[in-house]
């Protein structure tokens, strides 16, 4: 894109519109065990993250939902692509410095915030389950 | 290119423009950022630049003429306290108000809504009383009328708005009664633009029993303002929308409903004697300006207004209204970008919108990165954007000192911008691991 006039530097290099437009497991997952939603107050980014944990607390299946900035969906592609088959110690093991570092690309403060949601929601997600049982039977 | 795409048809009417040189007042936007972009500043709505006449005048009085006001007997006092009642007068006759006193000098527009919703509202606002509110109000139109209703049980009400983003007035007939105290409403909306039709609502808010309060945060810096005209009893804005420094504001209220009211902030100033366990309070507007207040803003405040005056603030409406009427028009024109709110003719300097994608707060980064700043997210109106059925939008807000070429930009760059994000077949390349 030498090109263009609009100089994204890092924020939005190809990796990360790969995502944004080819999003690794976008959707529901009937399976959930554990499932969460949160969202940003300061600019209305919402992630939510479905979760199917096995007997081991290993993570068998995982979906992403949401609607927000390119940086909120696209970090939470990039996270579930990385936790599926991860156990929960290794979620809890997963700090927010480990987070950006997936992320990548530099980010302000403020667009931080963005790109942790989807860690803030799995933190959260991997302590509620879901509270129903029909998914057992009906799968 | 996409230059090519633009409408024969839209153009500027350049009579309509203030003199472009008039920049050169403005230091601010002399500077290039992302390395070598031209700033183009278009987030006013949120707050202005200031001129350096602006800026002179807070040096000059910091360097030799400030000291507390209506305190020491000595040469800076009376200076200080001269220039800022002179400040007080410049503000009163920019919005018609009768006296002086009517004017009370607060920190911004929140601070003289939540004054007259904590001390005109606790002394007569009862359960079951009724505030009429609208759809499009920015939250500090909304919440201190949310606190009062928790604090004495009153009932709030909304005149709801078109898709088009105007009020609907019919509803205001069904919504006034005779519980009705306040009717509280936006002069322009800081989202969509709509200019209110405030004097019609105070004449029927009147005929029902009802006062007016103002929230004329968006009209006081860019339109002429006569608070008789409009009818209105209260009315509030903001001194950094308008040239000014930020911490200082202002409340009108009319004389007899100032008088009224008990004083809202106790403290030194607001005070007639004090005894040991109570006291008397002042007279206007002492009354309602306790503790030191923002002299040196307050000041600069009145030097805004002599710059505005200057150009005359018929003339800054005609160039803001130029150049959103252009901008709405060039923004028409990109697939898939949709504007919030009403049709320029109801609309005052500002355009706001959403693209297909990517989401406002990319769009506003990636603006940035043009050096064009905009306002991206709910603009504390998360009520409005519920209403609309989006969680935010992308702001254009201009001001005295915008010009085409900035309009031309924006609306370059937005294009670019909505294509660089259209679906293009991408795939994620496996992880590697």
């Amino acid at each position: 894109m030498s090109g263009s006039p609009i100089n994204e530097e890092e924020l939005y290099q190809e990796h990360i519109l790969d995502h944004y437009e080819d999003p690794f497991h976008r959707g529901q997952l009937p399976t959930a065990t554990h499932s969460h939603e949160d969202k940003n107050p300061l600019c209305g980014d919402v992630v939510r993250i479905d979760l199917e944990l096995d007997r081991d607390g290993k993570i068998a299946d995982c979906f992403f939902s949401g609607d927000g900035c390119v940086i909120s969906q696209a970090s939470a592609s990039m996270l579930l692509e990385e936790m599926l088959g991860k156990t929960i110690d290794d979620v809890k093991h997963f700090s927010a410095k480990d987070m950006l570092e997936l992320y990548g690309a530099r980010l302000t403060p403020n667009r931080q915030k963005c790109c942790l949601l989807s860690w803030r929601v799995l933190q959260s997600a991997v302590h509620s389950p879901v509270n129903n049982n029909d998914h057992v039977d009906a799968g | 290119m996409t230059m090519l795409m633009q409408d024969e048809n839209v153009s500027v009417d350049r009579t309509k423009l203030l003199p472009a040189k008039l920049r050169e007042d403005f230091p601010i936007l002399e500077q290039l950022v992302h390395g070598d972009r031209p700033l183009v500043f278009l987030d006013n709505a949120a707050s202005t630049q200031r001129p350096r006449q602006v800026i002179d005048v807070l040096r000059r009085v910091y360097e030799h003429d400030y000291a507390n006001v209506h305190r020491g007997i000595h040469t800076l006092s009376e200076r200080s306290t001269e220039q800022y009642e002179e400040a007080r007068e410049k503000v009163r006759a920019f919005i018609g108000a009768k006296h002086a006193h009517e004017i009370i000098f607060t920190p911004g527009t929140t601070a003289s809504i939540n004054t007259v919703a904590r001390s005109w509202g606790d002394a007569n606002v009862r359960a079951g009383d009724e505030i009429v509110l609208t759809t499009m109000e920015h939250h500090s139109n909304l919440v201190p009328w949310q606190q009062l209703a928790e604090r004495t049980g009153a009932v709030l009400r909304h005149i709801p708005i078109t898709d088009d983003g105007l009020l609907v007035l019919e509803e205001l007939d069904r919504l006034l009664t005779a519980k009705t105290k306040m009717v509280a409403v936006a002069s322009v909306s800081n989202v969509l633009g709509t200019i209110n039709s405030v004097a019609e609502i105070a004449r029927r808010a009147h005929a029902a029993g009802a006062l007016v309060l103002v929230d004329a945060a968006q009209s006081v810096p860019h339109r002429a303002t006569d608070v008789t005209a409009l009818g209105a009893d209260f009315l509030a804005f903001s001194g950094h929308k308008m040239l000014g420094p930020t911490g200082i504001g202002v409340l009108y209220g009319r004389e007899e409903l100032l008088d009224a009211m008990p004083p809202f902030l106790g403290g030194g100033s607001m005070i007639n004697r004090v005894y040991a366990d109570r006291f008397t309070p002042a007279e206007l507007p002492a009354k309602f300006e306790a503790g030191t207040p923002p002299i040196a803003p307050a000041i600069a405040l009145g030097a805004a207004i002599d710059y505005l005056n200057a150009l005359g603030i018929d003339a800054v409406e005609r160039h803001e209204h130029e150049l959103a009427r252009y901008a709405y028009e060039r923004l028409q024109e990109i697939d898939g970008l949709k504007i919030l709110g009403p049709s320029p003719e109801h609309r005052a300097g500002l355009v706001s919108f959403t693209v297909t994608q990517p989401h406002p707060h990319d769009v506003a980064q990636l603006l940035d990165q043009q050096g064009i700043a905009v306002r991206a997210g709910h603009h504390c109106t998360q009520p409005l954007h519920d209403r609309l059925g989006i969680t935010a939008s992308t702001r254009a807000s201009f001001y005295l000192y915008n010009t085409p070429a900035e309009v031309d930009l924006l609306v370059d760059t937005v294009r670019q911008i909505q294509d660089r994000f259209k679906p293009q077949g991408r795939h994620r390349r496996p992880k590697s691991t």
